[in-house]
């Protein structure tokens, strides 16, 4: 029998993250994403299926519980709005460049600096650029419903361990906010030790019967011998650019324009097409699944079909970037979006693609 | 000389061993540098207690970031200040293995004092092993948290100055206030005595932890003869003359 549920994008969260296997939770309040730990301390996974969760004194001390947690090969995760990201981004580097598996959710709030408590799409750089120190990437997923939020924990972990890497859940306050009806996973059984020693060798449980002791670590102080490490880790990512695409189109095959978005957003643009239709103009929607590793293939080969591409963010454009180094300057790409937690309607998207493409 | 002293090596008259869990990587620490110590006892209690394959260290940033080249246990390298967060991302998610974190003064007093104010008043059932030499080591001799008044730093060339610089802090009386520490302690590992001590400190906090009893902290008062510019033989006198009176050693916790 499916189990549906009616909840918000953040108890989705929790949920998934219960069933999924996930082994700890660590966490840090912040608005609009604190029912996230508020639904697991509900719920109380320790009695059930022994997952730990624990409030930590900040979001450094988060990310460095989730670094420790991680390093025992464990399935863990965290999760924070935007000013609580900031203060992971240390944190991030160093699962990055110990190459540990874990997931990490922003559910975005506007800013810069404290901000606003309303939804915004102005951290994409930061996840998808690296906002910390060295040449790393994170694996970021965009949600754009509910569904997708529980969804994702499951996927995130899988991609996290498939290739050793920091998964991140980029979301918005909308999605994280928003209910929605959501089909429960059914739950799966957390990883033994016994099965943990077995699949993730490299993982710190104390050294057994192993000959040699397992260090996690990012430092190397070798020059050449780091730089062979950097030159492993971007072939690493080269792989996931290679074979993790995730995208949807809605409406492309005939559009003579593109609209691109994720998230919220993106849900706005899918209405944003019907509206331009109903006038007659033939608008498609890509919508990244994954924004690294970027659809920039999708965008390219649709570049050469349509006349202009319109990159719809809630932000001053960050994403823009990515979808004109894709489109190459084969075709002209704008960008619009509303700032600091305003939330664009469909008309004001269809309006903008009007005055950039369409007045002479 | 090798004539004389080869026949002597025999079984019955070995006093002292090498600690099997001490690896034969040659260590990066200076000469007369007090860290050497620490692994070697962190190294014995745990053959000692036959802990081997069941602990886990948490190396710092700072001139124990390699301590993983010695010690032959899993180890995870945390960023600067952190160790007593992943500690307690390793515990509770591990809670049947054996976990310590070894940290600097600037690690622990510094850039990492919520990390460690915050596991203690958990009190995470962790061991922290805390070397405070004064003075920031790896990065050249700046001054540290626990520097005293008036001694000199690349950063203090004319000496620490309260009013300027602050006091040093004596975070591990502040630990022993925390319900959640069951066991702090200072010591030193200058003299055989000393170390003797220092040894049996670290034995009961692991001790301690095996039964559940909340963080144990051990604090190392420790030369940097590099640091300070000294001999280590001027350092171990400047240490007694000066640091001691400062940080008296002895028990502030047992419990
Ligand atoms: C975030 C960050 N800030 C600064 C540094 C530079 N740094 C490395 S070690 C260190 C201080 C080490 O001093 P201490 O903790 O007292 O250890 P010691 O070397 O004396 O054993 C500093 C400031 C760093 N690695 N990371
Ligand atoms: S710099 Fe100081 S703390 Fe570091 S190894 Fe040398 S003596 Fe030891």
């Amino acid at each position: 029998m499916k189990e549906i549920k009616l909840m918000k994008g953040n108890e989705a969260i929790a949920e998934a993250a219960i069933r999924c296997g996930a082994d700890g939770y660590f966490g840090y309040p912040i608005t609009p994403q604190s029912e996230v730990m508020e639904t697991l301390m509900a719920l109380k996974p320790w009695e059930t299926t022994g997952m730990v969760v624990l409030q930590a004194e900040s979001e450094i001390a988060s990310i460095n519980m989730v670094y420790g947690g991680a390093g025992c090969g464990k399935k863990v995760l965290t999760s924070s709005s935007s000013p609580g990201v900031s203060l992971m981004q240390e944190g991030l580097t160093y699962l990055a460049g110990a190459e540990l598996p874990c997931v990490v959710v922003n559910v975005v709030r506007g800013g810069p600096g404290l901000g606003t408590i309303q939804p915004a799409q102005s951290d994409y750089f930061q996840a998808v650029k690296g906002g910390g120190h060295g040449d790393y990437k994170l694996i970021v997923l965009a949600p754009a419903s509910v569904q997708e939020m529980a969804d994702f924990v499951d996927l995130a972990f899988d991609l996290a361990f498939k290739y050793r890497n920091p998964a991140f859940i980029l979301t918005d306050g909308v999605i994280g906010q928003m209910m929605e009806k959501v089909e429960l996973a059914p739950f799966k059984p957390r990883w033994t030790n016994e099965e943990i020693e077995k699949n993730h060798p490299w993982a710190t449980m104390g050294k057994k019967q192993r000959k040699e002791r397992n260090v996690i670590t990012s430092v190397e102080l070798d020059p050449y011998k780091h730089e062979d490490l950097n030159k492993k880790l971007q072939a690493k990512y080269r792989l996931i650019q290679e074979t993790e695409v995730r995208l949807e189109m809605i409406a492309c095959e005939d559009a003579d324009y593109l609209l691109v978005a994720y998230g919220a957003s993106a849900r706005i643009c899918e209405k944003a097409v019907e509206v331009a239709r109903s006038k007659g103009i033939k608008v498609g929607l890509l919508r990244p699944i994954t924004l690294f590793p970027f659809p920039t293939l999708e965008i390219k080969r649709l570049a050469a079909q349509v006349k202009g591409i319109l990159s719809v963010e809630m932000s001053a454009g960050q994403m823009v970037e990515d979808v004109r180094l894709a489109a190459n300057g084969v075709v002209r790409v704008e960008h619009f979006g509303r700032l600091g937690g305003i939330i664009h309607s469909p008309s004001e998207v269809v309006e903008a693609l009007e005055n950039f493409f369409l007045k002479a | 000389m090798i004539d004389t002293v080869n026949p002597i090596i025999a079984p019955e008259n070995l006093i002292y061993a090498k600690s099997e869990v001490l690896l034969d990587n040659i260590m990066h620490y200076c000469p007369g540098c007090s860290h050497g110590v620490v692994n070697k006892l962190i190294a014995e209690v745990i053959e000692d207690m036959g802990i081997q394959q069941t602990t886990i260290g948490i190396a710092p940033v700072g001139c124990a970031v390699f301590a993983y080249n010695y010690l032959d246990i899993d180890w995870q390298e945390a960023s600067h200040g952190r160790a007593p967060a992943v500690a307690t991302g390793v515990k509770r998610l591990l809670p049947d293995t054996f976990v310590f974190s070894y940290q600097g003064d600037g690690d622990l007093a510094a850039i990492g004092t919520a990390e460690t104010i915050h596991a203690c008043n958990r009190g995470e059932n962790i061991v922290m092993v805390f070397v405070n030499n004064g003075i920031y080591g790896m990065t050249g001799g700046q001054m540290a948290p626990t520097t005293l008044p008036g001694m000199q730093s690349s950063t203090c060339p004319f000496g620490r100055e309260a009013s300027r610089d602050g006091h040093p802090l004596k975070i591990t009386e502040l630990l022993a206030q925390l319900p959640g520490t069951s066991y702090v302690t200072r010591q030193a590992v200058h003299t055989a005595a000393s170390v003797r001590k220092t040894k049996k400190a670290l034995r009961l906090a692991f001790e301690n932890q095996k039964l559940n009893k909340g963080t144990s902290v051990i604090e190392v008062v420790a030369t940097c003869s590099s640091g300070w510019k000294m001999t280590p033989v001027q350092a171990n006198k400047w240490m007694e003359e000066n640091m001691f009176a400062y940080y008296p050693l002895g028990d502030m916790k047992n419990e």
